[in-house]
């Protein structure tokens, strides 16, 4: 069981802020995507979680037991660092095998070399497991330091943009990877990513830091239609959500200064003339570019459209999203 | 080679180089010389002096107390400052600025007012016996290098390393030898060579510690020198650079492969 608990976390690096009061359940076995802007403190959480840094204050517990003053090698965490980390005086095999000859687990050689093995072939680096570390492409360095937080089989995975440095094929293969290890091993995961696609696709949580707050937690459906601040609902969605001036379009609730509209909740053929600036097609979807009153507005329109720049379409909003002047959904 | 090089620059080249070899082709000319006086270039050639020193039991003694010297002054300053030039790079943020700049203070300090410092204090003021003061002298002279020069090692090491290592479950102390270490080894073995031969050419700070019975090689140089004018001195030195050579060359090869590595 690894239930991660964090309870009023608060970090600070002199006068700066990393996290500030978090406040955090995580479900033993859930996938957590962490999202925010650089410096939101998505890393500083994790290696709070891992116990390379210290709490000012609060309280973190993995499996019910608080570990605060455990070390990380304790703890049962593995951590994949954004920028690998590998040990560049070693081979691959040497990387892969570090963790398991560790003096707590006492593992048998040929249980290590076995288990080794395994792990590289999961990630398809079985060829290069005697190539020195340094000797290895970005992509094969990646998944060489998800193979040594694999090795170990903790109960609680960190991962801090593993897949940020990957081509575009190997990314949606390690996805899947990634999503069925996690599942076979009944594991718990924070990850932190930029990546719209892997946080939608692999989450079953997603948690959104604002300047070291943690300003929503939910399943990423819920983060993704139901936005607790227009903070959060730029986080997800890809284009982004138009944010207008809430007068733009009849029906404003009181107090309600930004219109939030989702690309796929605006109609077209009705409500207010926006003329196209430019049409994107992208053979799944087309978009369209427009402008209304002089402010752009990006929508998703027939895969077929006759559409062209310079054309006026009549657009008016289906479901959407307001918040006040400090970006709180009004509901 | 393509392109012709400039006869200026090549004239150049020559005389620095026959800057750099000059003394030392003067001082291994005058060492064979078969005169009783020191000149070059030698007349006569003979192995006679490289004979003398060993029968001189003075250049033997100090010979070894040299090399003890150099030896157990490089290892106490590698033991203190590997581990101080790995906090001052680990915790570079954390800790002041000036810490730093105190390990390069004894440099700093002219040897000749350090020296006499030292026999003041250690010497003469806390009794401390010579081949001891003399060790404690040798340490500080050569405590910066090795500070200085592993710190260079580690400001160029990736501590993320580190970090993943012990955060995957290697402790500490593990980590340090079998993780940072091994990517500093340059280094160290290169601060091991500054050290030693810092102290086995240290002057200043010996001339005031060395005392009754316990002197080091260059004191004895500098004491035989001002009596005699015999081509031993000259004999004396070039022992002292094959000497030296050797124990970089053993040093390289020996720290070089295997040096903490597993």
């Amino acid at each position: 069981m690894a239930e991660v608990r964090l309870t009023g976390v608060t970090k600070r690096f002199g006068r700066d802020v990393g996290i500030e009061d978090v406040t955090l359940t995580v479900p033993d076995g859930a996938f957590v995507v962490l999202l925010g802007p650089t410096g939101a403190g998505k890393t500083t959480t994790l290696r709070l979680i891992s116990g390379l840094e210290t709490p000012d204050a609060g309280e973190i517990a993995i499996g019910g037991h608080v570990v605060n003053d455990l070390t990380p090698a304790q703890r049962d965490v593995a951590m994949v660092f954004q920028q690998y980390s590998l040990y560049p005086h070693m081979t691959v095999r040497d990387n892969l095998a570090f963790p398991l000859r560790s003096p707590i687990l006492k593992t048998p050689k040929d249980a290590i070399a076995a288990r080794v093995r395994e792990v590289a072939e999961v990630l398809h680096i079985a060829h290069k497991l005697d190539n020195k570390a340094t000797a290895l492409s970005g992509g094969e360095m990646q998944r060489v330091s998800i193979g040594r937080a694999l090795v170990r089989q903790p109960q609680l995975f960190l991962m801090d943009e593993p897949l940020s440095s990957l081509d575009a094929k190997l990314r949606s293969d390690l996805r899947i990877e990634l999503k069925r290890i996690q599942a076979d091993l009944g594991a718990t995961l924070l990850y932190v990513t930029h990546d719209q696609i892997e946080a939608m696709t692999m989450a079953t949580h997603v948690g959104v830091l604002d300047r070291g707050r943690l300003v929503q937690f939910g399943p990423p459906k819920e983060i993704y239609e139901n936005p607790a601040s227009l903070y959060v609902a730029g986080r997800l969605g890809l284009p982004r959500i138009n944010a207008l001036p809430a007068g733009l379009f009849p029906g404003a609730p009181a107090g309600a200064k930004t219109i939030g509209l989702r690309p796929e909740h605006i109609a077209q053929g009705e409500g207010q003339p926006a003329r196209v600036v430019r049409v994107e097609h992208l053979g799944d979807q087309t978009r369209l570019h427009l402008t209304l009153d002089g402010h752009d507005v990006i929508t998703l329109t027939d895969v077929h459209t006759d559409l062209g720049p310079g054309d006026t379409v009549a657009v008016a909003p289906r479901n959407p999203l307001y918040f006040d002047a400090r970006g709180a959904r009004i509901t | 080679m393509t392109g012709r090089l400039h006869p200026g620059l090549i004239a150049f080249a020559v005389a620095v180089y026959i800057f750099l070899m000059g003394p030392l082709v003067i001082v291994i000319g005058a060492s064979l010389s078969d005169t009783t006086y020191l000149t070059f270039p030698p007349q006569g050639l003979t192995l006679r002096w490289f004979e003398r020193i060993f029968e001189m039991s003075a250049f033997r003694r100090t010979m070894i107390t040299s090399f003890q010297m150099a030896t157990l002054s490089t290892l106490l300053a590698l033991l203190i400052g590997i581990p101080a030039a790995y906090a001052l790079n680990r915790f570079r943020i954390a800790l002041p600025s000036w810490l730093s700049t105190l390990f390069v203070l004894p440099v700093l300090v002219p040897e000749i007012v350090l020296g006499f410092s030292l026999l003041r204090s250690v010497q003469v003021g806390a009794g401390v016996p010579v081949f001891w003061a003399l060790l404690i002298g040798h340490t500080l002279i050569v405590l910066p290098y090795a500070v200085r020069v592993v710190s260079a090692a580690l400001a160029s090491f990736d501590f993320s390393i580190e970090e993943a290592a012990i955060s995957l479950g290697s402790p500490p102390v593990k980590t340090f030898f079998t993780i940072v270490l091994p990517n500093v080894q340059a280094g160290v073995i290169a601060a091991f060579i500054l050290a030693f031969i810092t102290s086995i050419n240290d002057v200043s700070v010996s001339l005031f510690l060395t005392g009754p019975g316990i002197s080091t090689l260059p004191i004895q140089i500098l004491a035989h020198v001002e009596q005699f004018f015999d081509p031993v001195v000259a004999s004396v030195s070039v022992l002292l650079m094959v000497l030296t050579v050797a124990v970089m060359a053993v040093v390289e090869r020996t720290l070089g492969l295997t040096f903490l590595a597993k």
